[in-house]
């Protein structure tokens, strides 16, 4: 009998799968009541990973044969995700409660499609890869279509349905074509095949199938078509768990492919990245402007924190990777805080998403509102709100690595992006009160106040969580 | 006063000055009651607390040292202790003036708001405190972060006190000053990356010290100048102004005309001019061109204003319009001009938006032509009105004499077309305050409403005369402004003149506009 290979650096992972596993049994036993029980158990299982993978200090270790690895890095990468994913969990429970959707079922699919994130991140072989993200995307799908009686929730399930098995087929087909010219699937044999250059040609051709794969998970333009409609149709705190978790293992897995195993090939995929990141800062701020409906509008600014995001990725340097750590850190808290609004926007108990039923919130609801400007400001990067820091960051990288040029679009699209953050503040503040909102439950109010604090403490001391994306970012590199 | 001395160097005075407005705020937060208690107690609260800001940024100048040309009143704090990057603030003779400019308004705007803001006073008072932190933050920031935080922090308080409290087409103007100077600070923000990843650092007093290659500085120049021109704001970036006055509540004018454009010629002054002196001697004679366009164009357009707001904001451009010029120019005169002449203007336009907001508050109508014949029926505001007139022409014993006199003869060392071009100016700008004087002062007073108007009231006197004094005290004894900024303004001059002269014999702005094409 073979020996078992080193377990502990997955404990994580193996404590959710089979906290999932268990709390799935009671919820069979005992079936809704266990909804509250089963959320709360969820966000105590994540806690305890994150505690555990906070444990190990990011000791770089490799098992299960090369799979599977760990570093500071993808110990970083998974709280974060950890993070996102609990808050999203808070703000589910508060919304099933609500709208009589309780199903105990929705946290853990969160708790899967969370644990198939970690691996992802920690994937260290292709094939691992591509099952980490068919663990993640499967409950995702599940989870966009959950309110089943709804037409546009069931639209928007069978959309990402189709268009992410597709790009799931481009991203192995990039995987054969690595594997077929390279004559590997660890990261270690590809990066070593690929040294300095010396890639075949066939690689290239594979690294561009991966990279629209990756892109389509991240929704980075020009794979970004289904993130509107998803995130119109999906419920609420559905769509803020869809804009935070898989947007964070995404780019780590991004990251973690392009400089590790493809890293010598900088050169040649370089330019793909700054493509799509251009891309998406320009379309996000643009296709923003026009939106009525404020999930959508959401999406489209994603977009664009997308875009931001990769361009420490196409840096390709440490401080890059800092960057887009640092940034996704913050975006997370952002993102949450304005669906925690979006959230609350309840009119006679029914929810309403145009950004017009914000008008005159200033009056009817005067600390929901100065907490959605405070994050409507932070996204736009004005000062002293978080937000500026996470572009200060890739700025910076982006200009001691000489894309000087990249920065300068990244700032002018920031500045449209402005507008269209503007436009909720005015409808906000300048407006006269529409249709008062209800009365927002307390983890809500709780959970977008806290966000909102959130980004002035961020701005005020950044320095602990630079300094954690920093040797985070650090371990990714060799040497 | 030694000991005074004493106890004021003890204290972080300038973080004081600059977060007490916001400890202000905070208490109005916290006030609970009625709508109208709580509108009454947030505007004493206000008053009470710019009155005390003012108080100790006073206690700034007692202390000030105007011998040296270093920074003073140093306060140093980690940020990011791993990127160089500190919380710096100090003063020096440049910036101390401006400080107290900011906190002097101040005041006043929150007097001239006590009854003319009546919607969410609490949410105003607020707006107006934290404006006022960050506009003190800004002129004492030693640290390019530090000022660029400030810089770009004090939109988002103006956006919102245009946009709740204006007139007009306020949402249209709040978006329009908002992006526009947005979109030229990002720009600003790229350039300093720039200049962090040369130097290492963003510390002022360093990267003043360093120096930038030749080619680096014709783009950083750029991203300064988007920045700051539009702030400032010059001819043909200007065109949000005139909005953002028109449809702003009074005192948001009066900030905005007082400090806000300051910020620009600040910039120029602190950062453009020291830290790029090749880039600034080549693109002198473009900045020439602008400010002279600036300075005739948008005198002629005041000319046939039917707002009285419109007509002062175009009148703010084109004195801004002298400030560019003088500071370009490079000599001592002219850069102690410029900032006389910001100053000046700081408090001779903020004043004249007051007395719009006077008349307005009467009959709430900016219109010119609705008016006429005051002289008769508010002889007090007359006079009020005609002293701040006179200061805007630039009448010898006036605040607005010195400052356009002293960029005159400074300016015409350095170019004198220039200077000719921009003594026109002059002449127009006496025309248009005249005329405008002429149309709402004097006339028959004939109609009804406008005969029904009283006299300034207690409050608007107490509003007025502190600014009538600080008007004549400029115009009749400027030597202790002057001082002030004697000793910083040689020590930025005499490096700059260094390097004027070196490159007397350098390739023209044309060729090097060739050379960056290429």
């Amino acid at each position: 009998m073979a020996a078992l290979p080193n377990l502990e650096p997955a404990f994580p992972e193996i404590l959710l799968i089979l906290a999932g596993m268990a709390f799935l049994l009671i919820g069979v036993f005992r079936g809704r009541e266990s909804t509250t029980f089963t959320t709360w158990a969820s966000i105590g299982a994540m806690a305890v990973a994150a505690w555990l993978i906070h444990a190990a200090h990011g000791v770089p270790v490799v098992t299960f044969g090369g799979l599977f690895a760990v570093n500071a890095f993808t110990a970083f990468a998974k709280v974060l995700t950890l993070l996102g994913a609990s808050l999203a969990l808070i703000m589910i429970n508060s919304w099933s409660q609500q709208s009589g959707v309780a199903r105990f079922e929705i946290p853990l699919l969160v708790l899967f499609a969370t644990v198939g994130m970690m691996l992802m991140i920690s994937a260290n072989d292709l094939i691992a890869l591509y099952v980490g993200l068919e663990l993640q995307s499967l409950p995702l799908y599940v989870l966009a279509a959950v309110n089943r009686d709804n037409l546009r929730s069931t639209e928007a399930g069978v959309k990402y349905f189709v268009l992410g098995a597709l790009a799931s087929g481009l991203l192995l087909y990039g995987a054969s074509m690595v594997y077929g010219f390279s004559g590997t699937t660890t990261f270690a044999g590809i990066a070593s095949a690929t040294q300095s250059g010396g890639g075949h040609v066939g690689v290239l051709i594979g690294i561009v199938f991966v990279i629209a794969g990756l892109s389509f998970k991240v929704s980075a333009v020009p794979f970004h078509m289904w993130t509107p409609d998803v995130y119109e149709g999906s419920s609420t705190p559905i769509t803020a768990f869809f804009s935070v978790a898989p947007k964070i293992a995404g780019l780590a897995l991004f990251l973690r492919v392009l400089v590790g195993p493809f890293g010598g090939m900088l050169a040649e995929w370089q330019q793909v990245v700054i493509a799509i990141s251009l891309l998406s800062m320009m379309w996000g701020a643009f296709a923003a402007i026009v939106q009525k409906n404020i999930k959508r509008l959401m999406a489209y600014s994603s977009i664009g924190h997308v875009g931001y995001a990769l361009i420490g990725l196409a840096v390709g340097t440490v401080e890059g990777a800092r960057g887009m750590l640092f940034y996704m850190l913050i975006y997370i808290v952002m993102s949450i805080g304005a669906f925690a609004c979006i959230l609350a926007m309840r009119v006679d108990g029914k929810a309403v998403e145009d950004v017009t039923d914000l008008s005159g919130l200033a009056k009817t609801r005067p600390g929901m509102a100065a907490a959605m400007a405070a994050l409507m400001f932070s996204m736009a990067g004005i000062p002293p709100l978080a937000g500026i820091w996470g572009k200060f960051y890739i700025f910076v990288a982006a200009v001691n690595a000489g894309l000087v040029w990249l920065a300068v679009v990244g700032v002018l699209a920031s500045a449209v992006a402005a507008y269209y953050y503007l436009r909720i503040v005015k409808i906000m503040y300048f407006d006269e009160p529409g249709k008062a909102l209800d009365q927002p439950a307390i983890s809500t109010a709780i959970l977008y106040g806290l966000c909102s604090l959130a980004m002035l403490g961020l701005f005020l001391v950044p320095a602990p969580f630079v300094n954690g994306a920093s040797i985070a970012a650090k371990s990714l590199f060799p040497g | 006063m030694t000991a005074l001395a004493n106890f004021v160097d003890g204290l972080p005075i300038l973080s004081l000055v600059t977060f007490l407005p916001l400890v202000g705020a905070a208490i109005i937060l916290s006030v609970r009651g009625e709508e109208e208690t709580v509108a009454r107690q947030a505007r004493y609260i206000a008053l009470w607390t710019t009155l005390l800001t003012f108080v100790l940024s006073v206690f700034i100048w007692v202390g000030f040292d105007s011998s040296t040309a270093a920074f003073q009143f140093e306060e140093r704090l980690e940020w990011l202790p791993q990127y160089k990057i500190t919380y710096r603030m100090g003063v020096d003779g440049i910036s101390m003036l401006f400080v107290i400019l900011s906190t002097f308004l101040m005041p006043l705007c929150i007097l001239a708001s006590w009854e003319a803001v009546h919607k969410m006073v609490r949410e105003y008072m607020i707006a107006f405190l934290v404006l006022e932190t960050m506009m003190v933050g800004m002129f004492c920031a030693m640290d390019m972060v530090l000022f660029y935080v400030f810089f770009e922090g004090v939109l988002i308080p103006m956006f919102i006190i245009i946009g709740v409290w204006g007139g007009g087409r306020r949402v249209y103007s709040a978006f329009k000053f908002f992006l526009y100077t947005l979109t030229g600070s990002v720009l600003l923000l790229i350039a300093m990356l720039a200049m962090y990843f040369y130097a290492g650092t963003t510390d002022i007093p360093t990267l003043t010290a360093t120096h930038f290659p030749v080619q680096m500085q014709y783009w950083l120049w750029f991203g300064l100048f988007a920045s700051f021109a539009v702030k400032v704001p010059m001819w043909p970036v200007h065109t949000w102004l005139p909005d953002a006055h028109v449809d702003a509540p009074t005192a948001g004018s009066v900030i905005l005309a007082g400090v806000l454009l300051k910020m620009g010629g600040y910039g120029f002054l602190r950062f453009s001019l020291p830290m790029l002196p090749e880039a600034s001697v080549a693109f002198t004679p473009f900045i020439y061109t602008l400010s002279v366009i600036a300075i005739i164009y948008t005198s002629l357009v005041a000319l046939v204003q039917q707002d009285m707001k419109k007509l002062i904001a175009y009148s703010s451009v084109a004195h801004m319009g002298f400030v560019t010029i003088g500071v370009f120019a490079g000599t001592q005169q002219a850069v102690q001009g410029a900032i006389f002449q910001m100053l000046s203007h700081g408090v001779v336009s903020g004043a004249l938006f007051l007395a719009v907001g006077v008349v307005y508050d009467r009959l709430h109508t900016r219109e010119i032509d609705r008016y006429g014949g005051l002289v008769n029926n508010m002889p007090m505001y007359a006079v009020v009105v005609m002293i701040f007139t006179l200061a805007a022409v630039g009448l010898p014993g006036t605040a607005g004499f010195v400052g356009e006199f002293l960029v005159l003869t400074g300016s015409f060392q350095a170019n004198s077309w220039v200077a000719l071009l921009a003594a026109t100016g002059v002449i127009l700008g006496a025309a248009y305050m005249l005329y405008l004087y002429r149309r709402v002062i004097f006339g028959e007073l004939t109609k009804a409403d406008v005969k029904a108007m009283l006299d300034l009231d207690r409050r608007e006197i107490i509003i007025f005369a502190p600014v009538v004094a600080v008007v004549l005290w400029m115009g009749i004894y400027p030597t202790p402004f002057l001082d002030v900024t004697n000793v910083a303004v040689t020590n930025i001059v005499s490096k700059y003149q260094a390097v004027v002269g070196a490159t007397a014999s350098a390739p023209s702005a044309a060729q090097t506009m060739l050379a960056l094409l290429r």
